[in-house]
């Protein structure tokens, strides 16, 4: 099929309890970006068991076209089910760039979906941008293990796909008065014809960590010393309602549990602000954090790599800074609080 | 008896890696190659199911002739047996040309002896995509399951498996059919320290090495850059915050500043202030 008969930017939309992820939410905020510069419409797709109503969110969130795939076979994420309806929508409507969230359902769907289809996917993208005549989609993202950035293409084959990380991305201010189409498809997938089925479902609503989702959090390193050493950090956190994360060495150390872990092969999180005490900025735990928005460091060495990769670094010792800091920390928040007459 | 055939990579050791920041290429020389650490709990998984049901636990790997060392890695983990497909037609390949050529192996494996079980790494620390493991599987036609942090059963009398696959807010327990895939999450298992016997075997292990030509059916054209639909058009150093600056004056003083910096963006901490 030749490429110029492709046209138009689509984001999977997943769905997350009873509404719309939040990554898909930002990845339709990118793909308007993409789809107005293109000057092509921005299409969605939903599949599930009762979400045509989530077809109205994505046009209030930018989206011009939903494809709503509704049936009780779509009840659950199935990786046979949902690429039939993803691979049956882009062969009847062909579009030019695909984009899904970098979470394990967008992953495990873009990877098999791009065989299928026999087309390019760049996984954890955290730039992207399209070349608005020939539509060629630069997708950009950290490689070799965050030591380079690299930009992507796919020249030859369409659609152009992409897993977008989480919180990368910008969502747009949700809209109630914007129109949009919603179609929906028809698609029998029979049972007897998938080879999995999901048994159970089990939310951990015991682990408080969703380190991924949190808007600070305060990381400790080997620095710290102690298990003891983390209580400090805990306190800090408490005082800031932030969420507390760990180098490597510290989960190691079995100070902390692993789901605190931040890096390479901890968690990749993209908090507002981010506090790095006692770790040392080795490349591993940076590509897990450096795309926060602001990067707070305090290490005792001036020569320490985090004080290369921070916003804004004090060279002190954190049993020091810390107490220092939160009490002044819990000080302006009682002030706020004053001020904000909610008690 | 079960067949299990695990995934592996040699990849450089992307935490010791010098990059030329001229060219903005590795510096290949400055990283030792290493086993892909995520694939060493792919093989770990694969012995552990062997010493459960029985078996036989093979590995698979596409890369450069040194690669044999990352086999040799997996003999003393506890697999079996090794093969390597190697040659310069596979140079260059991204997920979509790893993945057929890799099949392509597994096709050849499978004839020697069926399998009933392929085991990913949840990703490559160089590649670090995570795509290639149900890449395979959609070429092989057999379900592919990623993110499996737990092994339930394998049942290869009624041919199936059961597993608990992660979710960001849990696991969901999935049942498929045998033969399938799975890519393992790394803590699915720790990885002990090899025994000694599994050293010597390893030392002395030779691996079955194939060419392109060695393999069935292959079209060239699916293999290595010419089969790769993905290209890297540029790279560059990753930028590095802007600011970078570093407090000065007394311990209070920095403090201070910081406090200042953090409370432009009070709306952050406001939830826990107006509780
Ligand atoms: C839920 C909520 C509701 C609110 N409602 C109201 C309201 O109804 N009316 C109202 O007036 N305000 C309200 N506020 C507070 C408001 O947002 C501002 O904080 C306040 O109005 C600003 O006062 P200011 O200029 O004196 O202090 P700030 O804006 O805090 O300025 C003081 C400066 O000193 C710095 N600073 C502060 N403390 C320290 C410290 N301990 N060490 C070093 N530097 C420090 C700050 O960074 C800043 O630069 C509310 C806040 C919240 C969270
Ligand atoms: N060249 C290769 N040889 C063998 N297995 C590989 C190769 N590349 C990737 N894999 C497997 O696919 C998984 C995912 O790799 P990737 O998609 O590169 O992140 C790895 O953990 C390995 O199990």
């Amino acid at each position: 099929m030749a490429i110029q008969d492709h046209r138009g930017v689509w984001v999977f939309l997943e769905r997350k309890e009873d509404t719309i992820a939040p990554v898909s939410l930002e990845l339709l905020g990118a793909g308007r970006k993409l789809a107005d510069k293109r000057g092509v419409p921005l299409g969605g797709i939903v599949i599930g068991h009762k979400v045509k109503p989530l077809a109205q969110i994505a046009v209030e969130y930018g989206a011009d076209v939903v494809y709503v795939y509704d049936d009780p076979i779509f009840e659950n994420y199935r990786t046979e089910s949902f690429m039939k309806a993803v691979i049956h929508a882009c062969e009847k409507h062909k579009p030019e760039i695909f984009l899904y969230g970098a979470t394990s359902t967008g992953k495990d769907l873009a990877s098999a979906v791009a065989t299928d289809l026999e087309t390019g996917l760049t996984a954890d993208t955290t730039m992207l941008d399209v070349d608005s005549e020939t539509g060629l989609l630069e997708a950009s993202r950290p490689a070799f293990g965050g030591n380079i950035m690299a930009t992507i293409l796919c020249k030859k084959h369409r659609p152009q796909m992409a897993t977008v990380r989480p919180k990368v991305m910008k969502a747009l201010d949700p809209e109630k008065k914007r129109r949009g189409e919603v179609i929906v498809e028809t698609l029998k997938v029979k049972e007897e014809d998938l080879r999995t089925k999901v048994l159970e479902i089990v939310r951990d609503t015991t682990k408080k960590v969703k380190i991924d989702e949190a808007d600070i959090i305060v990381a400790g390193g080997k620095g710290l010393g102690s298990k003891e050493g983390f209580d400090i950090l805990h306190r800090f956190a408490s005082v800031i309602g932030a969420t507390v994360g760990a180098s490597r060495d510290a989960v190691e150390a079995g100070w902390i549990d692993h789901h605190h872990q931040v890096g390479q092969t901890g968690v990749t999180v993209t908090p507002k602000i981010y506090f790095a005490i006692g770790i040392s900025g080795a490349i591993q735990h940076l590509v897990g954090m450096q795309n926060s928005g602001l990067i707070i460091a305090i290490n005792k060495d001036p020569e320490a790599p985090i004080f290369q990769a921070c916003h804004y670094g004090i060279v002190g010792d954190a049993f020091e800074i810390v107490p220092m800091l939160m009490e002044a920390f819990q000080n302006a928040l009682d002030k706020e609080v004053q001020y904000g007459g909610k008690i | 008896m079960l067949h299990i055939v695990a995934c592996i990579k040699q990849v450089p050791d992307t935490k010791i890696i010098k990059m030329n920041p001229k060219t903005n290429t590795m510096d290949r020389s400055s990283a030792p190659a290493i086993l892909n650490p995520y694939d060493a709990h792919a093989v770990e998984e694969a012995v552990r199911l062997k010493a459960r049901y029985g078996g036989i636990v093979s590995v698979v790997t596409m890369g450069p002739p040194p690669a044999v060392k990352a086999i040799k890695k997996c003999i003393e983990i506890g697999a079996d047996e090794g093969y390597m497909i190697t040659d310069r037609a596979f140079a260059g390949a991204d997920t979509l040309a790893t993945s057929y050529a890799l099949t392509k192996a597994l096709e050849k494996i499978a004839k020697i002896r069926p399998i009933d079980l392929i085991i990913c790494g949840k990703m490559t620390i160089d590649g670090d995509t995570g795509q290639v493991g149900p890449g395979i599987a959609r070429r092989l036609d057999i379900p592919p399951l990623t993110n499996v942090k737990k092994v339930v059963e394998i049942n290869k009398a009624e041919g199936f498996a059961v597993i608990h696959r992660k979710l960001e807010d849990g696991h969901e327990v999935i049942q498929s059919s045998l033969p399938c895939l799975f890519s393992v999450e790394k803590d699915i298992n720790e990885i002990p320290y090899s025994p000694l016997p599994n050293m010597l075997k390893a030392a002395r292990y030779q691996p079955h090495i194939w060419s392109v030509d060695d393999l069935e059916e292959v079209d060239r054209t699916l293999l290595g850059l010419k089969g790769s639909p993905t290209i890297v058009s540029k790279v560059w150093p990753p930028e590095k915050p802007k600011g970078g600056e570093q407090l000065q004056g007394t311990p209070a003083e920095q403090v201070d500043r910081l406090l200042e910096i953090l409370l432009t963006k009070k709306e952050l901490f406001a939830v826990k202030g107006g509780e």
